[in-house]
């Protein structure tokens, strides 16, 4: 695409050319309506590589094929409607640049794995909120309640500020094999959002929530593997999360 | 790579079998996550296997380290290795124990690990609970026969 050599002339030259490059979107589509099989198909799209995966999908589904099945909201990273497994790793679609992901090649769109696919991109995420109210993601104190707010000190609120970004997009849970297998292991995302309450000093049910990860299918079934880790849009170091839930059932201090 | 315009989702084979009042079955995940399951269990075994793991994996390092020196480095290496050599070792307690030790561990520490590895891949609850037979059969089966060597092995044998 470049030339090695690019003097002062050719440079300039450059910056009134388009900026749009074409870009081969190689998307997943399933319709039941249609067939009962996934089928691959290509689509040509004239992008800018500055804009997002997101931006393609518009165009797509604006000026080329209306029947194409997405979830977005927020297209800022905010909503967590948007994931979705691209060149093989999940990721928010209005967070991946073009530029980042090698242009060059067919980008792969699919949805996210694990879950039932509704269609094209559009996925059940009924297991997966199931798994998150399963462990009580909510306040629960004992006692009277305070006249005023409920204090904190900074360093309280420091311990499990990490587990407080997530957005829920399922990211973490759909890129981890083994809850690719059967869909019972809590996974990461409901554990993530466990610990953002069991480490909260002025939470009550820690013990609770514990008992509820102790399960069968529950902290134990992590492997380490670090698919979270490396899924999570908000940075969350998720596997450490998890390893933190685990040492506190086996030290009960937390 | 191909950038034809034309879309590939088109009839496949024998024209649309499906359509909104017939619609295809849905690409299911492997088992569905309900508001039932999992069923919770009682106890922590989960949590005592996984700690198992650990901890008999710290002293497994230095058991199976040793073994392997003492059997096929140190002294000649695997050529001395003989039934003289395994009377003799035995006549002592301290390698009794110590094969003991590391039969009884490396046998539920690598059965344990299976038993996960059954968990995370096979699908199937009768499948499962073959693989689990056996590999619970083929585990008791050799850590008692190895038990039963260790024992009542006899240095005079003819
Ligand atoms: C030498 C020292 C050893 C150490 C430190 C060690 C450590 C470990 C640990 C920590 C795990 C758990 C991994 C996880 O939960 O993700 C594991 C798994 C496993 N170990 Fe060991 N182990 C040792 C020796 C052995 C031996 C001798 C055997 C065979 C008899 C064995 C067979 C297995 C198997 C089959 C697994 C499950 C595989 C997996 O989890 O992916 N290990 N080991
Ligand atoms: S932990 Fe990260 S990847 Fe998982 S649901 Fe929350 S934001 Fe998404
Ligand atoms: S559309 Fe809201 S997070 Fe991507």
């Amino acid at each position: 695409m470049a030339t090695p050599v690019m003097d002062k002339a050719e440079a300039t030259a450059k910056t009134d050319a388009s900026p749009y490059i074409t870009v081969t979107f190689r998307i997943r589509r399933f319709n039941p309506e249609v067939s009962e099989h996934a089928v691959w198909e290509d689509f040509p799209v004239e992008i800018d590589p500055k804009e997002r995966v997101l931006d393609g999908l518009h165009k797509i589904k604006w000026d080329v094929d209306g029947t194409l099945t997405f979830r977005r909201s927020c297209a800022h990273g905010i909503c967590g409607s948007d994931a979705m497994r691209i060149n093989g790793k999940n990721r928010l679609a209005c967070k991946t640049l073009i530029k980042d992901i090698n242009p060059e090649k067919p980008i792969t769109v699919e949805a996210i794995k694990g879950l039932t696919v509704l269609k094209d991109l559009v996925v059940d995420m009924e297991p997966f909120f199931q798994a998150y109210r399963d462990v009580m993601p909510f306040l629960v104190t004992k006692g009277n309640e305070p006249t005023r707010e409920r204090l904190q000190s900074a360093e309280d609120r420091e311990r499990f500020d990490d587990t407080t970004k997530c957005i829920l997009c399922a990211a973490c849970t759909s890129s981890c094999p083994v809850f690719w297998n059967d869909g019972q292991y809590f996974g990461p995302a409901a554990i993530v959002n466990a610990h953002r309450f069991i480490f909260d000093s002025r939470d009550d049910a820690g013990e609770q929530r514990l008992e509820i990860l102790n399960d069968k299918d529950g902290v134990w079934r992590c492997r380490t593997t670090f698919n979270c880790t490396d899924a999570c849009p908000r940075g969350i170091e998720v596997t450490k999360a998890i390893q933190e839930v685990k040492r506190a059932l086996i030290t009960r201090r937390f | 790579m191909s950038t034809d315009t034309t879309p590939a989702v088109g009839p496949v084979e024998g024209g649309h079998v499906h359509d909104v009042d017939n619609p295809a079955p849905l690409i299911e995940p492997p088992r569905k996550r309900t508001g039932r399951t999992p069923r919770s269990t009682r106890g922590n075994f989960e949590m005592a296997a996984w700690l198992f793991m650990r901890l008999s994996g710290v002293v497994l390092v230095v058991l199976v380290i040793g073994h392997l020196l003492i059997q096929l480095v140190l002294d000649g290496g695997v050529s001395k290795i003989g039934f003289a050599f395994v009377a003799g070792r035995w006549a002592s307690p301290f390698w009794q124990v110590w094969d003991l030790l590391m039969l009884w561990l490396a046998m539920l520490h690598g059965a344990n690990g299976l038993r996960t590895v059954i968990n995370d891949y096979a699908e199937r609850p009768t499948t499962r609970l073959w693989l689990k037979g056996l590999l619970y059969t083929a585990t008791v089966f050799t850590i008692l026969l190895g038990t039963l060597v260790i024992f009542t092995f006899d240095p005079n044998i003819r």
